[in-house]
């Protein structure tokens, strides 16, 4: 067991396990979560050993399903988390810098996640490590992927570490370093799948811009979403500085659904007039995924959250949170769809022959399902443990305030009160901010 | 820049008899190449040459990049789906019954004249550039260095699966007892590596309608048949880029290189 000693606990903002058995409904969230992420990674276990074949859904057409779906969220939420935060503490724009601790500490623990599913779905997950180092192939971006995101999440454990220690400079630098090889790595991933010329629907440089641009839009969901519930949790996080960080966040996010709606309505457009690419496309439209489509991807990703945003202003936290958690959902199914659309087709289409003179289906399995189950509950348990231990991911900050006014911790500006005001209210009526009560 | 005058009241007719017989083939020749007809690579193209029906880029012009190169030429209208060739193959690489390295796709062109079915085998196309090896991160796919063959490392494939997609071809299956992504590796290691000259699946074809052999000898008879100028031959997916070894040609009983059956040696 790890010591901590009380001085290094003290600017940690570590709390101790004590103080995670203090909230008895988030203690049996917890419990509950564990229990069904052990209860899940059993099943992938019986998955290892039973063989792959019988227990999942896809096949020799389709061998990317529903986990690599689920990594692909995984990833991307981290590397969007990484990204977002990285804003404030790497590139040194105040608003955005209050996320940055539990943006880092949520993007590690998305990432662990992700590595689970992906141990599932790789068959042989132990000769990975061996052969990645004794038998490289530099032009696969498999290789690349595998070893980048190795090294960011290297980057991000540092970066952590220096976080908690209040180094900052440190931080700074290697939190710029968690962004190169999260950019790196994520646009890598794109281009997984994006190098691939025998598929005609992923092919080509769109798909490694698009894996970037929407992992920051994921990524901010992800921070709304989870400040939000830290905010129920223990409502003390929600301080001025934190309101202003959302705030921006938010409008950050409302620009990125406004982009990924332009690269979607370009992917249709485009894929209209492709001749192989039109297939999947049209069966996405109004075929047999229109609705995961239409519904999930379009709707719950993108059009409903982009209209509650704008209309949270940053302020309303029922919104935003309601808008991130559909988001959370909608973004699952946009990888889902993404992972799926460019296998549907089978590779002899072209030849009109009677084997595959339709659409290939994929439904996925109870041990998938129950892999990426676990995967994202190994997340979200780590961020409940991370939220009670580590105070709500806040600095120990003592500011200076001068007689009469205060520094603003969200803008930086002085502020001076109204006779009989406290602190607290000048900063809301400067910032127009109302209290979240969840 | 000064232009010479042409002289154009006294300009000399230009007789077809001044054009000597090899400018008149070479011509031919040319307008063979660009329209597709020779060895043509790809069925419709408007331009096509025998370095694209060769399935490599210009580097390989000349000469095939590997020796012996193997190549295989599957003459479509031969093939009577009996499906020895996939019984060969599966008792030749013990290939379990839930996965095949090679399989015979059915067509049917029901308003077409006369025959209206077509059997279309398929196989690993051991491209010139394939994209499963590029794929691969840790080379468990690889390409021969001498023979060109796309050969696995069962012990180094960690099962991404990233080469299956990668295949243009649906070459691969994840084989359980081998704990390895399995394909056809044109029975190197049961049968060439052994002094046999044909692969299971084409010593298997009774009607020859699977001809294997060594595209860089002039005297072998896929050499021949890739490279005459009266028959159309192409390779399955060309927009793919991989570059395939393995041609079709269309091919009735009475074609020249109707040979009912390849024997072991030629």
């Amino acid at each position: 067991m790890i010591r901590i000693k009380e001085e290094t606990a003290d600017r940690w903002g570590y709390l101790g396990k004590k103080e995670l058995l203090s909230s008895k409904p988030v203690l049996a969230v917890m419990v509950v979560m564990s229990m069904v992420a052990v209860a899940a990674f059993t099943v992938g276990l019986d998955g290892t050993f039973t063989g792959y074949r019988h227990v999942y859904a896809v096949t020799r057409q389709i061998p990317w399903g529903l986990l690599i779906s689920g990594y692909i969220f995984c990833v991307v939420t981290s590397t969007g988390l990484c990204l977002v935060s990285s804003i404030g503490h790497v590139f040194g724009y105040e608003p955005y810098m209050p996320i940055a601790k539990r943006a880092v500490f949520l993007s590690i623990a998305f990432m662990l996640g992700g590595f689970s599913i992906i141990f599932f779905d790789v068959e042989n997950p132990f000769r990975m490590p061996i052969y990645n180092v004794l038998s490289p192939n530099l032009t696969s971006n498999m290789w690349w992927m595998g070893t980048l995101y190795g090294l960011y999440l290297l980057a991000l454990g540092i970066e952590y570490y220096f976080l908690l220690e209040q180094n900052h400079g440190m931080s700074r630098f290697s939190g710029l370093l968690g962004v190169l090889f999260g950019v790196a790595a994520h646009s890598n991933l794109g281009a997984v799948f994006g190098m691939l010329h025998g598929r005609e629907f992923w092919y080509g440089p769109y798909m490694p811009i698009y894996f970037i641009v929407s992992a920051m839009m994921s990524g901010g969901a992800a921070i709304i979403f989870f400040t939000c519930i830290a905010a129920m949790i223990n409502p003390d996080i929600l301080n001025r500085r934190m309101e202003r960080a959302i705030k921006a966040v938010c409008q950050l996010t409302i620009m990125l659904i406004a982009i990924i709606m332009f690269f979607t309505v370009w992917k249709i457009i485009s894929g209209l007039v492709a001749p192989e690419k039109y297939i999947a496309i049209k069966a996405f439209i109004t075929g047999p995924y229109a609705l995961t489509f239409w519904i999930a991807e379009i709707g719950l990703g993108m059009v409903l959250p982009f209209i509650l945003l704008i209309r949270s202003k940053g302020v309303h936290y029922k919104h935003m949170f309601v808008a991130s958690a559909m988001m959370m959902i909608g973004i699952f199914f946009m990888r889902y769809n993404l992972v799926l659309a460019g296998q549907i087709v089978p590779v002899y289409h072209g030849l009109h022959v009677e084997e595959y003179s339709s659409l290939l289906k994929y439904f996925p399995s109870f041990h998938e399902i129950a892999v990426v189950v676990g995967g994202v509950f190994l997340a979200g348990i780590l961020f409940l443990v991370g939220e009670k231990i580590l105070n709500g991911h806040q600095f120990q900050k003592h500011e200076i305030v001068p007689p009469g006014a205060f520094i603003c911790p969200g803008c930086g500006g002085i502020h001076y009160r109204k006779e009989g005001e406290t602190d607290e209210e000048a900063l809301q009526r400067h910032h127009r901010i109302r209290k979240f009560k969840g | 820049m000064k232009l010479d005058k042409i002289d154009l009241d006294n300009l000399q007719e230009e007789k077809s008899s001044l054009i000597t017989g090899l400018e008149r083939r070479t011509f031919l020749k040319m307008g063979l190449v660009i329209s597709g007809v020779f060895a043509g690579g790809r069925i419709l193209a408007v331009v096509s040459n025998v370095s694209e029906a060769f399935a490599s880029t210009t580097d390989f012009v000349k000469k095939y990049p590997y020796k012996p190169h193997y190549s295989m030429v599957v003459r479509q209208g031969l093939c009577i789906d009996c499906e020895r060739c996939m019984k060969a193959c599966k008792e030749t690489n013990e290939v379990p019954d839930y996965g095949y390295r090679t399989r015979i796709m059915k067509k049917v062109v029901t308003d077409a004249v006369g025959r209206q079915r077509e059997f279309i085998p398929i196989l690993c196309n051991h491209c010139n550039e394939p994209p499963c090896c590029r794929g691969c991160p840790t080379k468990a796919t690889y390409k021969d260095k001498k023979n060109g063959i796309v050969m696995m490392d069962s012990k180094k494939c960690i099962g991404c699966k990233m080469c299956i997609l990668a295949c243009p071809y649906d070459a691969r299956y994840f084989n359980e007892e081998r704990h390895a992504i399995d394909k056809c590796n044109f029975c190197y290691d049961t049968r060439l590596s052994k002094g046999e000259k044909l692969t299971a699946c084409a010593n298997a074809c009774p009607t020859g309608a699977r001809m294997f052999g060594d595209i860089s000898d002039p005297d072998n008879v896929v050499f021949k048949m890739v490279h005459q100028i009266e028959k159309q031959v192409w390779v399955l997916r060309p927009e793919a880029g991989s570059k395939p070894n393995v041609f079709y040609m269309k091919a009735t009983r009475s074609s020249p290189w109707d040979l009912r059956r390849q024997a072991d040696v030629r």
